[in-house]
């Protein structure tokens, strides 16, 4: 992974980010590089800013300073319309699965087809929910609503709605969260099978150990709103230090 | 001490709220429209809403109308009750008791939905997936409660002077003919127009009260039973507020 990040340039180079919310500081300073097909865990506690990052990178949430590159282009100073077109090419899972409640499943995954700023013809929409559904395994639940679904399904679903616009990066936002260990395990099989089939680049936002051992080629370790340490799996079990040890013991 | 922290916070949500108007009021205008979505929230704000908009119109017409036989006996003008009836339907009761009846349905419907859709996270991805949810979720449906309810306050003062026409019926023996000619002679545009006008107010402060409340929900389940609670009791109270207003107005200018 090092010689890979040596030659390329990154998808996603954060630098200096900060972020707060009135007088709590929850991102100060922080920077980040994702390369093309590379799978980047953030890991940290619960309240650290994970999911402050992640809603940053997607521009859901504006930051107070520093930049978010995303294919070189500057986030904060990109207008609507740009805005638009890089969040067609970078998928994001959310950690409730955010499925439309009111719509079916083909509805769900036809949603994104139909309002971005890329226009797809009915034969084309058919084909891309029925290749996104097939990838999760879940075709037959094609006009099912979300609401008679299972957790796992529901993620699943989640994912293919993700997929259904082919991004090149995909943001996870906790994505074992609320699952069973066997489900949890699917879904981080799915994840990778995702990255091998497609060649995505994924940033991972987590603090299941399990996703982190099988999912990461690389971890960020995000501690007091700043990137603590990072290394490969192997490389943090070895780290004495304990704010990085006590998520490996 | 309380009552200043009160004050400042009632004054922090009513500036809150203003924003939000006015943030409603300049997406209105930009583009992308969402018509589509407008269609379909006036088919589920509108048209699903007449049985319960219908019912309760005429029971009120049937009520009303009973109640105020004794009275109008008493004071031997039993004949009057058409007029009676029509001019307190039209200029009063029926746009103020369909608004009650429409934010109790519509207001809660859309603060629960929103504030659910908020919790859970659709908003956020409705955002990232290219649309501009304040546009598909508040313009659309603000728009369809102002000119739904209108519509439906009109059908409820016809389906209650119905309701009267029965009424009248139980115990007397008034034509149908002679019944509608009365109501027809009596009522003016003055009573009708200023009305009408004023129900749109009304269905504008459903919608936009009952989305601000849904849009800005927060704390999980809990807050969205409590957008969906504050939703009605807030539109309710400003349907007062603008009928207290609009009386006020059209008595300025003239139309009492």
């Amino acid at each position: 992974m090092k010689l890979e990040e040596n030659i390329t340039l990154p998808v996603i180079a954060i630098n200096n980010l900060s972020k707060s919310f009135g007088s709590n500081i929850v991102l100060k300073d922080f920077n980040l590089n994702l390369y093309k097909k590379q799978n980047l865990v953030v890991l940290g506690k619960s309240g650290s800013g994970k999911s402050v990052l992640i809603k940053c990178i997607i521009g859901l949430l504006k930051p107070d300073k520093g930049s978010i590159e995303v294919f070189d282009k500057n986030l904060p100073d990109l207008n609507d319309l740009e805005l638009d077109k890089i969040r067609a090419k970078v998928g994001f899972l959310f950690q409730s699965n955010a499925l439309y409640d009111s719509m079916t499943v083909r509805e769900n995954l036809e949603f994104p087809l139909r309002r971005h700023w890329i226009k797809h013809n009915q034969g084309e929409v058919e084909q891309l929910v029925t290749e996104a559904l097939n990838d999760v395994g879940l075709l037959h639940t094609i006009e099912m609503m979300p609401s008679e679904l299972s957790g796992g399904m529901r993620k699943r679903i989640a994912l293919a709605r993700t997929l259904i616009l082919k991004p090149d990066i995909i943001l996870y936002d906790e994505p074992t969260t609320g699952l069973d260990p066997i489900t949890g395990k699917e879904i981080i099989k799915l994840m990778i099978d995702i990255k091998k089939k497609y060649g995505t680049a994924a940033l991972i936002i987590s603090h299941d150990m399990n996703c982190v051992k099988m999912a990461a080629d690389k971890i960020v370790i995000l501690y007091e709103g700043k990137c603590y340490a990072e290394g490969t799996y192997n490389e943090l079990t070895e780290n004495n230090d304990p704010n990085v040890k006590q998520f490996f013991e | 001490m309380s009552q200043a922290i009160l004050l400042k916070s009632f004054f922090e949500e009513t500036g809150k709220t203003f924003r939000f108007i006015l943030r409603f009021l300049l997406q209105w205008f930009k583009p992308r429209y969402e018509v589509a979505e407008f269609f379909r929230q006036c088919y589920v704000i509108g048209y699903k809403s007449l049985p319960l908009i219908g019912l309760t119109g005429f029971i009120m017409g049937l009520v009303l109308t009973m109640q105020l036989r004794p009275t109008m006996i008493e004071y031997g003008v039993e004949s009057q009750i058409p007029i009676i009836v029509a001019i307190s339907i039209v200029r009063e009761i029926g746009p103020v008791i369909t608004a009650l009846i429409f934010a109790g349905k519509i207001g809660s419907s859309i603060g629960a939905e929103l504030g659910s859709m908020k919790v859970t996270e659709q908003i956020d991805a409705m955002e990232v997936s290219g649309t501009n949810p304040f546009k598909y979720l508040v313009v659309s449906r603000v728009m369809a409660t102002t000119l739904m309810l209108p519509i439906l306050a009109l059908l409820s003062d016809a389906i209650s002077l119905y309701g009267a026409y029965l009424g009248v019926n139980i115990k007397g023996d008034t034509s149908f003919t002679l019944f509608w000619t009365q109501i027809f002679d009596s009522l003016s545009f003055n009573d009708v127009l200023p009305a009408f006008i004023k129900t749109y107010f009304f269905g504008f402060a459903v919608g936009i009260i009952g989305c601000y409340k849904g849009y800005n929900s927060n704390k999980g389940t809990e807050g969205v039973g409590k957008s969906a609670n504050s939703a009605v009791v807030l539109s309710s109270i400003l349907i007062f507020i603008l009928d207290l207003l609009a009386v006020q107005i059209t008595d300025l200018l003239g139309f009492n």
